[in-house]
């Protein structure tokens, strides 16, 4: 019974580093969701198929170009930046003045776009990388190196990307067209460059979580739908638009999914997340950090 | 009167159809048709009101697995399990959508929650792959010829029929929907909460109803379409894709037209065959991209949809100063 219980609480602990290292990863992806919103007022349906395009971008570039893993992740999160810009001037920007549902709509015939382009020209098959990251042993416990490498670099990639937005021009731009959409075009700022830019950033953002991912999953047409829909979970809890609350709103369902998972299938982690999402709509309807009214 | 003429003749006409002409791969396309325009129908019912659910692939994923699992483990025939499937899918409806509608969850909000909720249902059912077959689909027993307990028929007439039945009752919910008084409570919640609240109307419970009439009618249709079928798996009757799937068709058909739906339905399901025959095997893919594109194209250029947009030329053309300056938003109101 003794030995039982100390096997359990090392897989415990595991599980909940694990969960951690998930949560820096799905706080990455949140960020480049809420940066959408909270600036263009607009929610990308899409965004993890971006995603999925870039790690099939990161699958070509290693696998038939061979290129180092460390060459292909700029140039694939510049494809994705690309993207992203394009999404916004080929799509949303028409409908910039539309019902904000419309737009909504139009990035989820976007998703079909982008679902269906790798269905056709890439195939159904799963793909990956080839890369075997060792892994590392520490006390028992066992980490891969692709989730440390992972949550490390999201970490770096949400400090570069705070540290954009504070200290230069652009940055100070962005934040203010998030706070005021029609005085800052009286203050001679460009809106609609300033939207390009959010939208490539938040494209970048797609990218490197799309290399980041490559490392641990497989890539399929259809791996957008395995961490979309909690992306999209994570920021209505924290509040859309809320950098912090979408922060800590991660690694809370990073915890909850991994912990889940420990117990049972992945599937159930999920599960036990949507669960705790609907009684945290309950309790904290406009964000885990909003102020009760 | 011609217009009042032309819905018993042309019922009249559809319940003949199939006693005329017999061909069954035609009848085959016809009863999914149906299907799917009452599926897509109750779809429009919340979303022409700015409810935009992107949920209702869960609450099909409800209705066609209840019926389904209850047959094949418990022996409980779909006349019971059907309504059980239902009484499942409208429990779901309330669970998630009274914290939506108490809390003032609009718009984007409530598109994110319901988008995940028809994910979490895809997860349950690849989960829960022990009974439900995860993504590999399900299929339930077969019995012999045609069986009404089991509701089984292998009579494509006889499941027109029904597939026609259920479009008609659900061409009549929507009319009684259009002609009550929730229709107005409705439209003055989309336009402001705040401003209907204060008029008198009561906001949670007039869009709690009309989510849960929309969620069971979509179990319903969820639960014909794997007796017909005979097969579901969880990428055709639950997921995001089934969700975006219902939007496209009833934008690109006209969200605020009773026959909207069904032209979209039509439309969609054509389109798909079309592209399956032209390109073949090679078609996996091809219809949702077009889909894809093409739904892009109507929201930005033509959000009344087709019917709704033909309907308006017709509607205008006779007298030509007769419409009045306020068009009816596309999808709800600008901010």
């Amino acid at each position: 019974m003794q030995s039982f219980l100390e096997i359990f609480d090392i897989y415990l602990l595991e599980a909940m580093v694990n969960g951690i290292l998930l949560g820096g990863l799905l706080a990455l992806l949140a960020l480049g969701l809420n940066l959408i919103f909270g600036v263009i007022d607009v929610t990308w349906i899409c965004y993890a198929e971006l995603v999925m395009i870039g790690m099939y971008g990161m699958y070509f570039l290693v696998q038939y170009y061979g290129l180092s893993y460390y060459v292909a992740a700029p140039l694939a999160i510049v494809l994705v930046a690309i993207l992203g810009a394009l999404l916004h001037y080929l799509v949303i920007a028409p409908l910039l003045s539309a019902a904000p549902i419309n737009q909504l709509l139009a990035t989820g015939g976007v998703l079909f776009v982008l679902q269906s382009f790798a269905t056709v020209a890439f195939g159904v098959d799963f793909r990956n990388l080839g890369i075997r990251l060792p892994v590392l042993a520490f006390a028992d416990m066992h980490f891969s190196y692709s989730r440390l490498l992972a949550f490390g670099a999201a970490l770096i990639g949400m400090v570069v990307v705070y540290f954009f937005m504070t200290r230069t021009y652009t940055g100070t731009a962005i934040r203010a067209i998030s706070q005021d959409r029609q005085i800052m075009a009286l203050m001679g700022v460009d809106t609609k460059k300033i939207y390009l830019i959010t939208s490539a950033l938040g494209g970048a953002l797609a990218g490197l979580a799309a290399c980041l991912l490559v490392l641990q999953y497989d890539v399929h047409p259809f791996v957008g739908l395995s961490f979309g829909p909690i992306t999209f979970l994570i920021c209505v809890l924290g509040g859309l638009g809320n950098f912090v609350g979408g922060f800590v709103a991660a690694f809370v369902f990073a915890e909850i999914i991994s912990l889940g998972g420990l117990f049972s299938d992945l599937e159930w982690g999920y599960v036990l997340a949507f669960g705790f999402f609907i009684v945290m709509m309950f309790v904290r309807p406009n964000g885990l950090l909003a102020k009760r009214s | 009167m011609n217009a009042r003429l032309a819905w018993p003749v042309g019922v009249v006409a559809l319940i003949a159809l199939p006693f005329v002409y017999r061909d069954p791969y035609h009848l085959h396309i016809l009863i999914l048709i149906l299907i799917w325009s009452f599926a897509y129908t109750s779809w429009s019912m919340m979303g022409r009101f700015g409810l935009v659910s992107l949920g209702h692939g869960g609450f099909m994923g409800v209705g066609a697995y209840v019926t389904a699992l209850l047959w094949n483990h418990l022996g409980v025939s779909p006349w019971i399990g059907i309504p059980i499937a239902l009484v499942c899918a409208g429990t779901l409806a309330l669970v998630v959508a009274y914290p939506c509608f108490r809390f003032r969850i609009t718009g984007h909000y409530f598109a994110l929650v319901t988008l995940a909720l028809s994910g979490i249902v895809l997860q349950v059912i690849t989960a829960t792959r022990d009974w439900t077959g995860g993504s590999l689909g399900y299929t339930p027993e077969r019995t012999k010829g045609n069986n009404i307990v089991a509701l089984q028929f292998d009579d494509k007439t006889v499941w027109y029929l029904i597939a026609l039945a259920v479009w008609l009752c659900g061409l009549l919910i929507w009319h009684w929907v259009d002609r009550s008084m929730s229709r107005y409570a409705m439209e003055a919640i989309s336009e402001d909460e705040d401003a209907a609240a204060a008029a008198g109307v009561n906001v949670t419970f007039e869009k709690l109803r009309i989510t849960v009439i929309s969620a069971l009618m979509t179990a319903l249709a969820g639960a014909l379409y794997c007796q017909y079928q005979m097969f579901i798996s969880p990428d055709t009757v639950s997921g995001i894709a089934v969700s975006l799937q219902m939007v496209f068709a009833v934008v690109v058909g006209g969200i605020y037209v009773a026959l909207g739906p069904t032209v979209g339905a039509i439309i969609t399901l054509l389109l798909a065959e079309f592209l399956r025959i032209f390109f073949g095997t090679k078609a996996v893919g091809w219809d949702n991209l077009v889909y894809g594109v093409l739904l892009v194209l109507f929201i930005i250029f033509l959000p009344k949809g087709i019917l709704g947009s033909l309907l308006e030329r017709v509607r205008r053309r006779p007298p030509p100063a007769a419409m009045p300056q306020s068009q009816a938003a596309p999808l709800g109101r600008a901010p």
